[in-house]
């Protein structure tokens, strides 16, 4: 159904891995639906800059919301990604104490994950840990088998793609400047990109999302930003860990304390810091945390070495508590006492990726109560993603290439990414034509040698795909250019400039 | 499974000099698998001259000095694949190659390893702040600039003093930018220093030393960047910092050997090179597997490259011919003032060149080898720079005798 006028029955604003699981969800409805989404595409907030941990949920208070939708997120999470095709693997995680005190920490967070229903967790003793992970020091851990890894970003992309194959409209680069109630109860919602109206507005900005609530109505929601830093090691040293390897985490932290986590690439992150910091697009790396995160990753293993690491990065939690507090508070899923129509999706930070689709669930619900909304018949909970040629036996990879040459053309050598790969994420479904748009879709440029062979290969395709001048290749959205423009034809405005100035000081002299 | 006397990974400076080489010495059964669509590697890139002054006794740009061997292969028939990636090697020299006609898979006798080198990345080194776009390892612009005809930036800083890096300083200037500096870390340049005259001093672009970058700004585009004097235990001097603002940021900080096929083979590795430990004909820890040019160590001089691929095949033809047998092992020490010393060890007693770096720069130095405490060979040098490679010979009658090898300088 083409809406007419950019007029919606809902728009949700924020296009993170929790506005994408929404839209799908109301994809399976008879309602017109858009995604606002300020970025140059899908999860570049919060989403796509995590530890991808699908969480078991024994590290939440019970009777929570982050317990409850953590708990039911990690029981789902398989069938989901069967559904939408992303990876997800059952790796289990061990929550290890260095220290006798930290024992009594564990039994806490056993008991606590007792009481949220979280099956099999178990204390185990140095032995068993050392069985476990051999590169690992510690005198006992909680093992918690049900934990497992996804991949942040292939999650965001996929619950996207989902819902516009069935239907949901989405408007990348398109930044909510301002929200009105019409008369006739409808909101009108002014973007970079022009009007839009709606029914229902459902604010899920994560970072934004207090200063989208406060658009509407005066509250009392405010999100801080605190920020995570992490280091990523080489996939050559994958072998240094099994499973998520966590400290006990310290009473008032705002994150679970300085892990190693195993990608679903194999890839070993160490991180995320946890810093109360005052712009929330200020995702710099700093060396003061860099050297921290190296030396609390020796802690649990001498053997790992800041040689391994071949890229450092940051991101953000939407924190509701102020950092004078500490810890954190539940998330906040709920319609708007005086602004009818209006949802509000406040302080989402972590398990916010494990409970992604409960939450929108939930939202749905509250939509529901009032609405009764028709299912979507032809709603297809099925969705493909780009098939890795690496990951195929070999009559397969001889198979493809004859049916498409293009996967006989190896682009990043690193993470061994053929053309066809790269090609299928240029032409995304959503539009998305920045550089990282496609670096998150196939891992290309995500080795060790960080695109050095293939980032000018990658800049070409992309550029003959869409006949792009070389100043509309992005890194990441707008004004994140990566060239000039051509070396040859004088296009660039200063270079000009300055030759016609050195010409004329040569005449005066 | 189609089989091959010699296989050659790479089609740059090293694997064109191995095959005219293999070529010149009798071998008829070669194959150079090249990933990329045309011959000669990194030197098509390479379009300033310098060249050739040792091999040819001429001044060539890149492009040049590889049509010379390219003319060579072309003249002599010799077999090459191009745009064809090799996926897998095995330590039974089974080599599995990927290309738009599909897997192949070849049996080799020897396989020599030419895969040339990788720059290190920002990751690596652990820039501070935050991610915008316009910053390029120095190859990666060099590439942008030369082979696609891409301006990549209007005001740069580099930080290394890497060749390449003061190549590009020049580049850029030439096209119309400005360079505002080149920052180096340690208190003298990595780079030669006819490149620090040719290509700075000569464009008035100051390298300042004992430099480094401490901080990177922008969201979009590179905004600016904080450089900072470092004191002489590496920490930063206080009130040093200065933000130079700029739109680019170009690194020039080190090459790293390509051996990712090599570890895959099982291949052992020096920490220090970052190649493959070899013997004095290259050959690995693999038996049949050789290597040379940037694989086996970074090089400055393409001149070496093209003599350390020919040296090395003189023991691919003895192998072929089942002579290559291991007499002794001795592995070769490393003393005071040294990086690192190629080969890593002996197992033959034949003439052979020995490489190294040192540690910093000196003047009036002695290069010694010696058994114990005997001096087998001594040579001097009146200055020494870790930006050039040093080359010894020893004669096979010098280290016929010996049972323990130490190289120092002092």
């Amino acid at each position: 159904m083409k809406p007419k006028n950019n007029h919606f029955d809902m728009v949700i604003i924020g296009g993170g891995v929790v506005g994408c699981a929404i839209a799908r969800e109301l994809s399976k409805y008879k309602v017109n639906v858009a995604v606002l989404e300020k970025e140059d595409d899908v999860g570049w907030g919060i989403s796509c800059r995590n530890s991808g941990v699908v969480h078991a949920g024994f590290n939440y208070k019970p009777g929570t919301l982050r317990a409850q939708l953590c708990v039911e997120g990690n029981r789902s999470f398989a069938k989901l990604c069967q559904e939408i095709d992303v990876p997800c693997k059952k790796i289990g995680k061990v929550v290890v104490a260095q220290k006798k005190e930290e024992i009594e920490g564990l039994k806490k967070l056993k008991s606590q994950g007792e009481k949220n229903k979280v099956e099999g967790l178990q204390i185990i003793n140095s032995t068993e840990l050392k069985r476990l992970e051999p590169n690992v020091k510690g005198i006992a851990a909680l093992y918690s088998p049900e934990t497992a890894i996804t991949s942040p970003y292939l999650l965001t992309i996929a619950l996207a793609e989902n819902a516009l194959a069935n239907g949901v409209s989405f408007f990348l680069n398109t930044e909510v400047k301002s929200i009105a109630k019409l008369k006739n109860s409808d909101f009108r919602i002014n973007t970079n990109q022009g009007k839009f109206t709606s029914s229902y507005v459902i604010n899920s900005a994560g970072l934004y999302s207090d200063k989208v609530a406060h658009m509407v109505e005066k509250n009392e929601y405010r999100i801080y930003p605190c920020r995570g830093e992490y280091h990523v090691l080489d996939k050559n040293v994958s072998w240094l860990i099994n499973h998520l390897v966590y400290p006990v985490p310290q009473a008032g932290a705002g994150g679970l304390g300085v892990h190693l986590t195993p990608t679903i690439d194999g890839n070993i992150l160490i991180g995320p810091s946890d810093e109360y910091i005052k712009r929330k697009d200020n995702l710099s790396i700093t060396s003061s945390v860099m050297k921290m995160l190296s030396a609390e990753a020796r802690e649990f293993s001498p053997l790992i070495s800041p040689g391994y690491i071949i890229r450092s990065y940051s991101g953000l939690r939407a924190k509701q508590v102020p950092s004078s507090e500490g810890g954190y508070w539940d998330f906040i899923i709920e319609k708007s006492d005086k602004i009818n129509n209006f949802i509000n999706l406040i302080g989402i930070e972590s398990p916010g990726l494990t409970a992604a689709q409960p939450i929108a669930k939930r939202v749905v619900e509250i939509i529901n109560k009032k609405e009764r909304l028709d299912y979507n018949s032809s709603f297809n909970p099925f969705r493909k993603g780009i098939l890795r040629f690496e990951e195929q036996d070999e009559e397969s990879k001889n198979t493809l290439i004859k049916q498409e040459p293009e996967y006989g053309e190896i682009v990043c050598r690193c993470e061994k990414i053929t053309k066809k790969e790269i090609l299928e994420a240029i032409n995304n479904p959503l539009g998305a034509r920045s550089l990282i748009s496609i670096k998150y879709r196939t891992r290309a440029m995500m080795g060790r040698c960080q695109g050095g062979y293939c980032q000018t290969r990658i800049m070409e395709i992309l550029r003959e795909s869409f006949k792009l001048s070389p100043k509309e290749i992005n890194l990441k959205g707008n004004n994140s250019y990566l060239l000039t423009g051509y070396r040859s034809k004088k296009e660039n405005k200063s270079c000009q400039k300055k030759k016609s100035l050195s010409l004329e000081e040569e005449l005066l002299v | 499974m189609p089989e091959k006397e010699v296989i050659i990974i790479g089609g740059g400076a090293a694997g064109l000099a191995a095959a005219v080489a293999c070529q010149q010495k009798g071998i008829e059964d070669i194959l150079i698998i090249e990933r990329g669509n045309y011959l000669g590697g990194i030197l098509n890139q390479c379009i300033h001259d310098g060249f050739g002054l040792e091999k040819f006794r001429t001044s060539l740009t890149g492009p040049e000095y590889a049509q010379r061997y390219i003319d060579q292969v072309m003249d002599k028939k010799i077999p090459f694949l191009l745009n064809s990636m090799v996926l897998n090697l095995t330590p039974q020299k089974e080599v599995m190659v990927v290309s738009r006609n599909g897997l192949q898979r070849y049996q080799a006798k020897v396989v020599i390893l030419a895969m040339g080198c990788r720059e290190r990345t920002r990751g690596a080194i652990g820039i501070p702040g935050t991610r915008p776009s316009g910053i390029f390892t120095a190859g990666v612009a060099q590439e942008l600039i030369n082979l696609k005809d891409y301006m990549v930036g209007e005001k740069i800083v580099i930080l290394g003093s890497g060749d390449i890096g003061l190549i590009m300083a020049r580049r850029l200037t030439l096209e119309g930018a400005e360079v505002i500096t080149v920052a180096e870390k340690l208190p003298y340049s990595s780079g030669l220093p006819r490149n620090i005259n040719q290509c700075l001093y000569d464009f008035d672009i100051p390298l300042l030393l004992s430099h480094t970058v401490v901080d990177i700004e922008g969201n979009g585009r590179l905004s600016g960047v904080t450089i900072a004097q470092l004191g002489k235990r590496g920490g930063i001097i206080p009130g040093s910092k200065r933000k130079i603002i700029c739109d680019t940021l170009l690194l020039s900080v080190g090459l790293i050997p390509e051996n990712e096929l090599s570890r895959e083979a099982g291949i052992v590795l020096d920490p220090i090179t970052g190649g493959p430990q070899a013997d004095e004909r290259g050959q690995t820890s693999v038996s049949g597997i050789f290597a040379c040019g940037n694989v086996l160590q970074v090089h400055d001089i393409v001149d070496n490259v093209s003599l350390e691929a020919e040296y090395i095949v003189e023991g691919v033809v003895e192998y072929l011919k089942g002579k290559l047998t291991k007499e002794r092992e001795i592995k070769v020490e490393l003393g005071n003032g040294l990086r690192y010393v190629v080969p890593q060890k002996l197992v033959s007693i034949k003439d052979t060149i020995f490489s190294f770096r040192v540690n910093r720069p000196g003047r009036k130095k002695t290069l010694i080898f010696e058994e114990d405490q005997r001096i087998i060979k001594k040579k001097y040098f009146l200055r020494v720079n870790p930006a050039e490679m040093l080359r010894v010979k020893l004669s096979s009658s010098e280290l016929e005798e010996i049972k323990t090898l130490k190289v120092r300088l002092v």
